[in-house]
């Protein structure tokens, strides 16, 4: 399974702080062990929000915010997308994770859908096979 | 924590240490079944201490640890039966210790590369392709005999019998688990590339059955080429391999229809294509051609396959690139089905009577006498040329020599489509 591996800010992390030498050689090692496993499959860090973005839908109306957004520890500091077998091997590898920040932090672990998650629940994608499948039926 | 929470994420642990411990421990007693044995006894050590005295701060070396004691009282037990069944009066207690200390040195020496020395030698070339393939899956992917049974269709005391023979024939073979060096690397590594592409293909063109597509196999081999390339770095057909496979399963799902029938490449829903597999495909040819890699074989199929994921629409392809590719892989990779294959590309490139010409040449090829593609893409192309009537035959010879059920109903399919009264195109 795909999982996306999301850790969170930090008012560090928002404030531009730069990760100290150790961390970044810690952090590559991490990577290394990832990468020999078969495990990692993209990855990069996110600069503070202060330099994004964020559109409000309303409706047909659209707001434009411009950041640092408030809920630091909601934010994305950065990202990986792993192939894994299951949650439990996801949550292991992010325990061997060293501290991605100077203080306390979080690694959120998010599964992506997949063909097979979906069961008797009807995505737009599974109707619209219906629905060509009914059409070339229907044309015989 | 509950005791089946803790009980998976042990099992996670075990997963992630597995081949690697029974990689370290097959080059100590220079026998993978032990090696396999010995890391299920620390696995099953590890399931009754951890979730008393929680789990370890360095698992993998807990587990290392754990299985090395196994293995020198296992040892030593050997040492007491050879003494007990010595000549009396000869002093044997005196034996040094040279065995145990050789088991110290090899789990000292860890060097990095003890997974690669394991994958070297499930792949070793005194094997059949079948064991080879069924052993890398066991040793390497985890998978457990079941399973490699139900991905290949066969019993499971058949495939749990080949893993036996297999390992008795890599013990009598006396390997080092060492990593080969120098041109033995080279043809060893060949090898080694053989049987995942060969688990891939397994997966990607399921060859008998219902099922065209075992995506589990598919995604083992990925995950295989991904491990080989992260211990591999400096080896260009190791990213041309992973290319092909990372470009060729972006296409999984937009590879069969609803009704589970075959879509051709040129007529998948492109949009479904798996962006971050294609992207990762691109990056790996590339790195394959700046280490000077572009004509291996591996690297020139996933060039190939490269043409096609660049192609936001099928019209963008460029048919003359891949006709040109076409002409370098058989110079390097000669075969019959390649050259079929550049058939279909030379009809795409400069029309469907170039094609024909082509086929002309290979028809008689005795390795495509029952080669169900063959007539299939000779029937594509005498429909494209506006004759139905011969089409339909071969469409028809084609759906015969399938052995693929789905398969067989898609070329069933496009033989009936032919005996309309025009000659419409369908897919």
């Amino acid at each position: 399974m795909r999982v996306m591996v999301l850790v969170k800010a930090t008012e560090d992390s928002e404030a531009g702080v730069m990760p100290t030498t150790e961390l970044f050689e810690a952090m590559g090692r991490f990577n290394d062990e990832l990468i020999k496993a078969g495990v990692l499959l993209t990855g990069d860090g996110l600069k503070p929000s202060s330099q994004g973005k964020r559109v409000a839908f309303d409706g047909p109306g659209r707001t434009v915010i411009d950041g640092p957004f408030a809920e630091t520890r909601e934010l994305v500091a950065g990202f990986w997308v792993w192939e894994v077998k299951d949650m439990a091997e996801a949550v292991e590898w992010v325990k061997r994770c060293p501290n991605p920040m100077f203080g306390p932090s979080e690694i959120e672990i998010r599964p992506f859908y997949e063909m097979s998650d979906f069961g008797d629940v009807v995505t737009p994608e599974i109707a619209e096979q219906e629905r060509q499948r009914r059409e070339r039926t229907s044309g015989q | 924590m509950a005791a089946t929470e803790s009980h998976r994420a042990i099992e996670a642990i075990f997963r992630i240490e597995r081949a690697r411990l029974i990689a370290r421990l097959a080059r100590m007693v220079r026998d993978v079944g032990l090696a396999e044995e010995l890391a299920q006894d620390a696995f099953v050590t590890a399931l009754s201490e951890w979730p008393r005295a929680g789990v370890p701060a360095n698992p993998g070396a807990w587990l290392t640890a754990s299985a090395k004691r196994r293995a020198i009282d296992l040892l030593r037990r050997d040492r007491m039966l050879a003494r007990k069944h010595a000549e009396i009066g000869r002093d044997l207690t005196d034996v040094d210790d040279t065995g145990i200390a050789a088991i110290e040195a090899a789990m000292d020496d860890d060097v990095g590369d003890e997974l690669l020395g394991l994958i070297f030698a499930a792949c070793h070339p005194v094997l059949s392709p079948e064991a080879r393939a069924a052993l890398t899956l066991r040793l390497i992917g985890g998978l457990t005999t079941e399973e490699i049974a139900r991905a290949y269709l066969s019993s499971e005391p058949t495939v749990a019998q080949r893993i036996v023979r297999a390992k008795k024939t890599l013990g009598k073979a006396g390997l080092s688990f060492e990593v080969p060096r120098g041109q033995e690397r080279r043809e060893r590594l060949a090898s080694v590339l053989e049987v995942i592409y060969l688990i891939f293909n397994e997966g990607y063109s399921a060859t008998s059955g219902q099922d065209l597509i075992r995506p589990a196999l598919c995604a083992e081999a990925q995950r295989l080429g991904r491990i080989l390339a992260g211990l591999i770095p400096d080896e260009p057909e190791v990213f041309g391999l992973l290319a092909l496979m990372e470009i060729q399963a972006s296409r999984l799902t937009a590879r069969l229809d609803p009704d589970g029938m075959p879509v051709p490449l040129t007529h998948q829903n492109r949009s479904r294509w798996d962006r971050l597999l294609i992207r990762r495909g691109l990056a790996a040819l590339e790195r394959a051609e700046a280490q000077g890699g572009a004509d291996g074989p591996y690297a020139l199929q996933a060039a190939l396959a490269a043409c096609h994921a660049r192609a936001n629409r099928v019209e963008e392809t460029d048919w003359r690139r891949i006709a040109g590719l076409y002409d370098q892989l058989r110079a390097v990779m000669p075969s019959p089905v390649v050259d079929l294959n550049r058939a279909v590309a030379y009809s795409m490139a400069f029309g469907p009577e170039a094609g024909l010409a082509l086929l002309d040449e290979i028809d008689q090829e005795a390795d495509l006498r029952n080669y169900a593609p063959l007539p299939a893409a000779k029937g594509d192309f005498l429909l494209r040329a506006g004759r139905p009537a011969e089409a339909r035959v071969q469409f028809e010879r084609a759906a015969a020599l399938s052995l693929n059920e789905r398969e067989r109903a898609f070329l069933l399919g496009r033989a009936g489509a032919c005996s309309g009264s025009d000659a419409k195109q369908e897919r």
